[in-house]
């Protein structure tokens, strides 16, 4: 006979519940304790089931005892292989039932009312390796993410979970159309919305990891924009006056497409991709950009004339004398301040002529992106350029500003890419207020683009 | 005023969704006060296109909420959330006697929402909308399993809910049209049972052997689903739609080997030869065969086969003996079975034996026959083959569109909350409310 594993609930135990170790079973104690299995477990939701990666959800779990204690959990197999999870320890109420939407949990990777706590206090399972960021780069498929409902909560990971159901977060809406672009020199990847067009187009580019992110072109996309996500990173060519040619080239692809309104063509980056946006939006005679957003900004420029990629490299080599904490984390903001505090280092932003929107976290420690939001405000003001400008500070919140309900990343490795050398940056935040940051930003993100992009004055003029 | 609107945006949320779920389409942007038309298109596996709209005036802000806002006229009026679903019908000009079946569960259907510059009632093929998406609705959530089940000769699909279980069992039993229908026993284990679809007259058996099932093949399957590790064996219910209602309650009341928690009966009739074989009940329908009517459209009309509900016991399932509560669904106005009358029969039949506590009883006025999960296309007919007779009928299924819409609606509701408290053990269950 196969072993029984038999577990009651820490309080009341008016229910029992048997499982077997399927393996253990032959066919005959498998219909014996078919039979003997009298009860049938808690039931769990996860509603909608199947979401874009920026849409909340409701977790219900029902059918408990009254005055029950149980842990929510999810876990998450990633793309590298790892596993992340997140947890709350709740009660169930008189009717049995606990409401991730509306109860609080009183412990775990999130604590309070947080309806989408098992998504952004996601981190690594005890035991993996250090430094470890998520990021999906296969955008065609979801991310899958198992929800389960476990008895009690010291001690939850012991048992089997009472309950679990499988829930999609998907960047991609349906309809999208994901075109690999490898035309002009210029590498990345075109979303467009499902429908006849036309929309306005986006260029995204994330930071100095180098690499082709699309994540978030693909949810940009699913808001109606023509995204494209572009690798950058050792693409541009050396070359004078032609130190933007790649960016422009690349916009003008957007621009170009028979399904983008040419006039509403704007710019999106994180991090270097911000310093990108700003320069083409200051510098560049070939492309207006509508309007753009940078995300943890970066305005140091040294030096005209040579790529953003060399420009990089150069600041790398010198961020090697960067400041390394008990934990053994880089912090970069210290020395980077340094550069940024000769005024011929810096962009000159006064002579953008569009809507901007500055997002960054005060915490952040990869980059002085409070000191570059004052001091583009500073020079913007001074221009006559202020009403074009829109800024989010957000209180302990670090630099990897990402779409809603991503994990907090506080430190994770990096790359150098000229040495190769595999560092552990620190990039700040703390979990809990990075996450409201990432859903404030989002929205307003949202809301801006639409704002300049959908109902634009042009729009308005006509009526 | 014809002016084209540019960057008119419409979007449905959510973009995945199961079948039975609700949506909300909403168009922003568009100019205040401008007359547009919001248009659902799907082609169906057999290649056929569906198309439903409606026509909509925009308010003061240039939005459109199709959960909030009436259509003035269309293929539905008046506010109705999921009209684009509910009451699509194939596009003009398409064959007549169309059903829309989803036979692959495994893929999504997938509808094309659009909105248009005016209001338009044809021609759409033409014109160019102003935004379009696409939206998917699913039969099975993520994580449901679909085992195919040969197992003791029987022709099947069981799906699993996700998780580690033990789920409570159902047996999942379409009509006289045969086939292994798979999307209702899906969308069930989307909700927590553990469901199996049972082709029962077009067998795997029966076509190689030209014979019909016994009763065994019933029981097989319901051993098959009892003794699987994930199943609670002590808590399997039956649903049966149609013809599927005679098996069910043969089952119910006769089976040595069955017990079930539950049963559903959907469209269906008491009336049959007790402790008849499936061939004989089949024998039976067809010896009245002579009592088909036709209607104006020469359409066949088959409820007064088994009319009127005789009173000779032997030929009426006697539900007095039954132990398992009863919920039956009947659409008043169903032209091809009696499901009405047989209600009322079984009705008075379970009061004389004193086990009426068991019964609840559905009715919907102007339902037809095919009461299926919400927002599927009403057939008022379609043609219809069952596997008796070898041709092709154009069958009169009964029911008026829109009461036999918010017929499907409730009844399912209604049905999940009946599982749901007499397999789960039913607390009030919240988790329906999205539905």
């Amino acid at each position: 006979m196969s072993v029984l594993r038999c577990f009651s609930f820490s309080r009341g135990a008016l229910w029992c519940v048997t499982r077997p170790h399927l393996q253990e079973c032959t066919p005959t104690s498998r219909r014996l304790l078919s039979a003997m299995t009298q009860v049938v477990p808690p039931i769990l939701s996860v509603t909608p089931c199947r979401a874009l990666v920026d849409e909340k959800f409701k977790v219900l779990v029902e059918n408990l005892p009254p005055g029950c204690p149980v842990t929510v959990r999810s876990l998450h197999h990633s793309e590298d292989k790892d596993d992340w999870e997140a947890y709350g320890h709740y009660v169930s109420d008189h009717s049995g039932v606990v409401s991730v939407s509306e109860d609080l949990s009183y412990g775990g990777t999130y604590t309070g009312k947080e309806p989408m706590g098992l998504l952004w206090s996601m981190r690594p399972v005890p035991g993996s390796r250090p430094g470890l960021r998520l990021r999906k780069m296969n955008v065609c498929t979801p991310m899958l993410v198992t929800i389960s409902v476990h008895s009690g909560h010291e001690g939850f990971r012991d048992q089997a979970p009472l309950a679990s159901v499988l829930t999609e977060r998907w960047y991609m809406a349906p309809g999208i159309r994901r075109i690999n672009i490898n035309e002009q020199g210029v590498q990345g990847t075109l979303f467009i919305p499902p429908g006849p067009g036309p929309f306005p187009g986006l260029l995204d580019m994330w930071g100095g990891g180098g690499g082709l992110l699309e994540s978030r072109a693909a949810l940009l996309a699913s808001h109606g924009y023509v995204s494209l996500a572009l690798d950058y990173l050792g693409f541009d060519q050396e070359s004078e006056n032609l130190e933007f040619k790649y960016f422009e080239t690349a916009f003008n692809i957007i621009k170009d497409h028979p399904q983008v309104m040419p006039d509403r063509v704007g710019i999106f980056g994180l991090s270097l991709g911000s310093l990108v946006a700003v320069t083409l939006a200051a510098y560049s005679t070939i492309v207006k950009p509508c309007c753009i957003v940078c995300i943890s900004c970066n305005h140091y420029y040294p030096a005209r004339g040579s790529t953003v990629t060399s420009k990089f490299e150069g600041v790398t080599r010198q961020l090697s004398k960067a400041r390394v904490n008990e934990d053994n984390q880089v912090i970069w903001k210290d020395v980077a301040l340094e550069f940024i505090t000769d005024p011929s280092n810096i962009a000159e932003v006064g002579r953008i002529n569009c809507p901007t929107l500055l997002v960054n976290g005060c915490d952040d420690q990869n980059w002085p992106t409070v000191e570059t939001a004052e001091d583009v405000a500073r020079l913007m003001r001074e221009a006559g350029k202020e009403h074009l400008l829109s800024r989010l500070a957000y209180p302990d919140t670090g630099h990897l500003i990402e779409p809603p309900f991503s994990p907090h990343f506080r430190a994770t490795t990096f790359v150098m890419r000229s040495s190769k050398e595999k560092v552990i940056l620190l990039w700040g935040g703390q979990t809990k207020p990075h996450s409201d940051a990432q859903e404030d930003s989002w929205r307003k993100i949202l809301s801006f683009l639409q704002f300049h992009l959908y109902c634009g004055p042009n729009l308005k003029a006509k009526i | 005023m014809d002016r084209k609107q540019c960057c008119v945006k419409l979007s449905v949320q959510p973009s995945r969704g199961l079948m039975d779920e609700k949506f909300i389409v909403l168009v922003q942007n568009a100019l205040p006060g401008s007359q547009l038309t919001i248009r659902a298109l799907h082609q169906c596996e057999d290649g056929h296109s569906w198309e439903a709209f409606g026509h909509y005036t925009a308010d003061t802000t240039g939005t459109i909420d199709v959960s909030e806002d009436p259509s003035i006229r269309g293929t539905y009026s008046g506010v109705e959330q999921m009209g684009l679903l509910w009451s699509l019908r194939p596009i003009p000009g398409s064959k007549p006697g169309l059903r829309m079946r989803k036979k692959n569960i495994q893929t999504p259907m997938e509808v094309t929402i659009s909105v248009y510059q005016g209001h338009q009632t044809e021609g759409f093929a033409d014109l160019v909308p102003l935004s379009g998406v696409v939206v998917e609705r699913w039969y099975m959530a993520p994580g449901v399993r679909r085992i195919p089940v040969t197992e003791g000769g029987l022709t099947a699909t069981l799906f699993l809910p996700s998780g580690p279980g033990p789920f409570p069992g159902l047996l999942d039993l379409w009509g006289g049209g045969g086939q292994l229908v798979e999307y209702r026993a899906a969308l069930l284990a989307s909700h927590g049972f553990a469901s199996m679809a049972i082709d029962y007259l077009t067998s795997k058996f029966t076509m190689e052997t030209g014979k019909m099932v016994d009763n065994q093949y019933f029981e097989t399957a319901y051993r098959v689903l009892q003794q699987h590790p994930q199943v609670c064996g002590s808590k399997i219910a039956m649903i049966g739609l149609s013809f599927g209602t005679s098996m069910t309650l043969k089952m119910a009341i006769y089976s040595e080997v069955i017990k079930l928690s539950a049963a559903v009966c959907i469209s269906g009739s008491h009336v049959q030869p007790v402790e008849g074989s499936v061939e004989e009940i089949m024998g039976f329908f067809q010896k009245n065969a002579g009592k088909t009517r036709f209607n104006e459209k020469n359409e066949a009309i088959w409820r007064d086969l088994l009319l009127p509900i005789p009173t000779d016991p032997s030929l009426k399932a006697d539900v007095g003996r039954l132990q398992c509560p009863l919920l039956l669904v009947v659409g008043e106005d169903d032209q091809n079975w009696p499901a009405q009358e047989s209600a009322l029969d079984i009705k008075e039949m379970m009061a004389r034996a004193g086990n009426s506590h068991l019964l609840t009883v559905l009715s919907y006025p102007n339902a037809g026959h095919l009461i299926e999960p919400p927002y599927t296309p009403h057939a008022r007919s379609s043609t219809f083959k069952t596997v008796e007779i070898q041709e092709k009928v154009m069958c009169l299924w009964g029911g008026q569109t829109v009461e036999h819409s918010r017929a499907q609606e409730d009844a399912w509701k209604k049905i999940l909350v009946f599982l749901r408290e007499n397999l789960y053990g039913g607390r009030n269950p919240t988790s329906f409310s999205h539905l």
